[in-house]
C-alpha cells in the first residue's frame, strides 16, 4: 500500500510539473515521467500485459512523436502567438466551470466497494487474450476498424487536393 | 522468493552479465577496428599490448581524462541525462535474455536468466523504444542545429522500423505461442531451431536490428558527411564514450535477442548427449559457449556490413522502412497463418 502512495504522489508531482514547466521540451518530458508511473501503477496492479503494452505504446512511440513536433515547431516567446482579450475571458470562464462541475461530483463520490477478482492473474497476456477474444470479440474488432478509419482520414488530411496543389 | 543464497546468485548473475557487456562493447570497439583493417588490408590497432590488445584500455583512459566541455547554450542538465539515459536503456535489455539451461552447483539450481517474465519479447521491444530517447534529449539538449537534425532524424528513424520489427516478431509468436524468452528457447531444443520456420521474418528482424542500433548502412544520425558529427557533435570525452559504447552493447544485445529468438539460443544439435557427457554442471555452460559464439558470430556480421555496403540516403531509408519491410511482413504475418493452418489441418 505504501508503494501505490508513494507511486501515486510521483504521477501527481510530474503531471503537476507538466503544466507548470515553461519549456515545452521540459514538459514532454515530465509527461514521459508520469506515463512511466502509470507502468509502475500497472505493475503493482499485476496487469503486466498492459504495463509493457502502455511503456511500449505511450512512452516508446506517441511521446517520441510529441517530442520530435516539439523539436521542429519553434517555440519562442517572440513567436508565441498572443490571444485576443476575448478569448482568454473565455477560457478562464470554461475552466472555471470545469473546476465547479469536479467540486460538485467530488460531493457524490463514496467510498467504492472494492471488487475482488475472481481470478487475480486476469491481467495477464493469456487470460486477456481470451477475454478479448471470445467475449468481447466484436468490440475488439470494431475498434481496430476504428482505428483504421482514422488513419485512412490522415492520410486524406495529408495528401494535397490536386486541383489546389498546382 | 528463495534463501539469501538463492538472492546472492541472483546479484552475482546481474553483475556478470553486466561487466560482460562492458567488456564485449570494449572489445567489439577493438574488433571493429581489427574487422575494418581486415577488409581494407591494412594492419590496424597493434602498438598497445600484443597485437594492441590494450587499444581498448588506452582508449577508454583516453576518453576518461578529456576535459569536459558542456557547450555554453546547452540545457546542462539534460545534455548530461542523454548519455546517461542511452547507456542505461542498453544495459536494461539483457535482464530477460536466458544464457543458458538450468544449471547445477553443488546443492543450488542456478537459473542462468536475470528475470522470466512472462512478457520477455514485449519488454525487449520496450527497452529498444526507450533507447532513442538517449538520443534525442542530448541531440536536443546540445542547442546545436547539426546535433537537433540527428535527433530528429533517429527518431523517425526508430518508429518507423519499430513497426516492421514488431510485425516480423508477431509472425514468430503465432508459432511459438509464448512471449517469454526462455520457454521460446526451450522450445527450439536440438536442431529445431525457429530460423527453419521463420527464414523471412528473420531477415526483416535483422534489417530492423540494424536500423534500431543505428549502424551503417543504416547510420543517418551521426551521417558525418551531411551532420559534422549526428547527434553527438557536441559531446566530449566520456560523455561521448557512452554515447559509443551504448551503440555497441546495443549491437551485443541485439545480436543476443536475434541468437534466441532465431538461431536456437543455448541449443544445438547433439545437446542432449554432450549434456549427458558434462554434467549437469558443465553442460549448460558449453549451452552458454554456444550462445556466446553465435552472439559473436552477429557482431562480426554487423562489422562486416558495415564495412561493405555504404549508406542510404534519408529517402530511401524511409521508403525500405515504410514501402517494403511492413507490406513484406503483413505479408510474412498471413503466410505464417495459412501455413500453419494447413499443417495442423493435414495432421504435422
Amino acid at each position: 500500500m505504501s508503494t501505490f502512495y508513494f507511486i501515486a504522489f510521483l504521477s501527481i508531482f510530474f503531471s503537476i510539473l507538466v503544466i507548470t514547466a515553461k519549456n515545452p521540451v521540459h514538459s514532454i518530458l515530465y509527461l514521459i515521467l508520469t506515463f512511466f508511473t502509470f507502468t509502475v501503477h500497472y505493475i503493482l496492479l499485476n496487469a503486466q500485459f498492459l504495463a509493457v503494452v502502455n511503456f511500449i505504446v505511450y512512452m516508446g512511440a506517441i511521446l517520441v512523436l510529441f517530442l520530435y513536433t516539439l523539436m521542429l515547431i519553434n517555440l519562442n516567446k517572440e513567436s508565441e502567438p498572443v490571444k485576443p482579450f476575448m478569448v482568454k475571458i473565455a477560457g478562464v470562464f470554461g475552466g472555471g466551470i470545469l473546476a465547479v462541475a469536479l467540486a460538485s461530483s467530488l460531493k457524490l463520490v463514496a467510498t467504492s466497494n472494492p471488487v475482488i477478482l475472481k481470478n487475480p492473474d486476469l491481467g495477464l497476456v493469456k487470460n486477456l487474450g481470451k477475454v478479448l477474444f471470445n467475449e468481447f470479440l466484436l468490440p475488439f474488432e470494431v475498434s481496430s476498424i476504428l482505428l483504421l478509419s482514422a488513419m485512412v482520414g490522415a492520410v486524406l488530411l495529408a495528401t494535397k487536393d490536386p486541383k489546389t496543389a498546382s | 522468493m528463495g534463501s539469501t543464497a538463492d538472492i546472492l546468485i541472483k546479484i552475482g548473475l546481474i553483475l556478470i552479465i553486466f561487466v560482460i557487456s562492458l567488456v564485449m562493447a570494449m572489445y567489439s570497439t577493438y574488433a571493429e577496428r581489427k574487422v575494418a583493417a581486415f577488409f581494407q588490408d591494412r594492419i590496424g590497432p597493434n602498438r598497445a599490448g600484443p597485437w594492441g590488445l590494450l587499444q581498448p584500455l588506452a582508449d577508454g583512459g583516453k576518453l576518461f581524462l578529456k576535459e569536459e566541455i558542456i557547450p555554453t547554450n546547452a540545457t546542462p542538465f539534460l545534455f548530461i541525462v542523454g548519455p546517461s539515459l542511452a547507456i542505461l536503456t542498453a544495459c536494461i535489455g539483457s535482464a530477460v535474455i536466458p544464457w543458458g539451461q538450468k544449471m547445477t552447483i553443488g546443492s543450488h539450481v542456478v537459473d542462468l536468466q536475470v528475470t522470466d517474465i512472462n512478457v520477455g519479447v514485449l519488454y525487449i521491444f520496450g527497452v529498444v523504444s526507450l533507447g532513442v530517447y538517449g538520443v534525442m534529449i542530448g541531440g536536443w539538449a546540445s542547442n546545436n542545429k547539426y546535433s537537433l537534425l540527428g535527433a530528429i532524424r533517429a527518431a523517425s528513424q526508430n518508429i518507423s522500423y519499430e513497426i516492421s520489427m514488431g510485425l516480423s516478431i508477431i509472425a514468430l509468436l503465432m508459432l511459438t505461442g509464448t512471449l517469454s524468452l526462455r520457454e521460446i528457447a526451450e522450445q527450439q531444443h536440438s536442431w529445431h531451431w525457429n530460423i527453419i520456420r521463420q527464414p523471412l521474418g528473420f531477415i526483416l528482424f535483422i534489417v530492423c536490428a540494424f536500423a534500431e542500433t543505428n549502424r551503417t548502412p543504416f547510420d543517418l544520425p551521426e551521417c558525418e558527411t551531411e551532420l559534422v558529427g549526428g547527434y553527438h557533435t557536441e559531446y566530449s570525452s566520456m560523455k561521448m564514450g557512452f554515447y559509443l559504447f551504448a551503440e555497441y552493447i546495443n549491437m551485443f544485445i541485439s545480436s543476443a535477442v536475434m541468437a534466441t529468438l532465431y538461431w536456437g539460443s543455448y541449443n544445438y544439435p547433439g545437446m542432449d548427449w554432450m549434456n549427458n557427457l558434462l554434467g549437469p554442471t558443465w553442460g549448460p555452460l558449453f549451452g552458454f559457449a554456444v550462445l556466446f559464439f553465435k552472439i559473436l558470430v552477429f557482431i562480426f556480421f554487423f562489422m562486416w556490413v558495415r564495412w561493405t555496403i555504404p549508406r542510404f540516403r534519408y529517402d530511401q531509408l524511409m521508403d525500405l522502412g515504410w514501402k517494403i519491410l511492413i507490406p513484406l511482413a503483413i505479408a510474412n504475418i498471413v503466410l505464417t497463418g495459412i501455413g500453419s493452418t494447413l499443417l495442423t489441418h493435414f495432421g504435422y
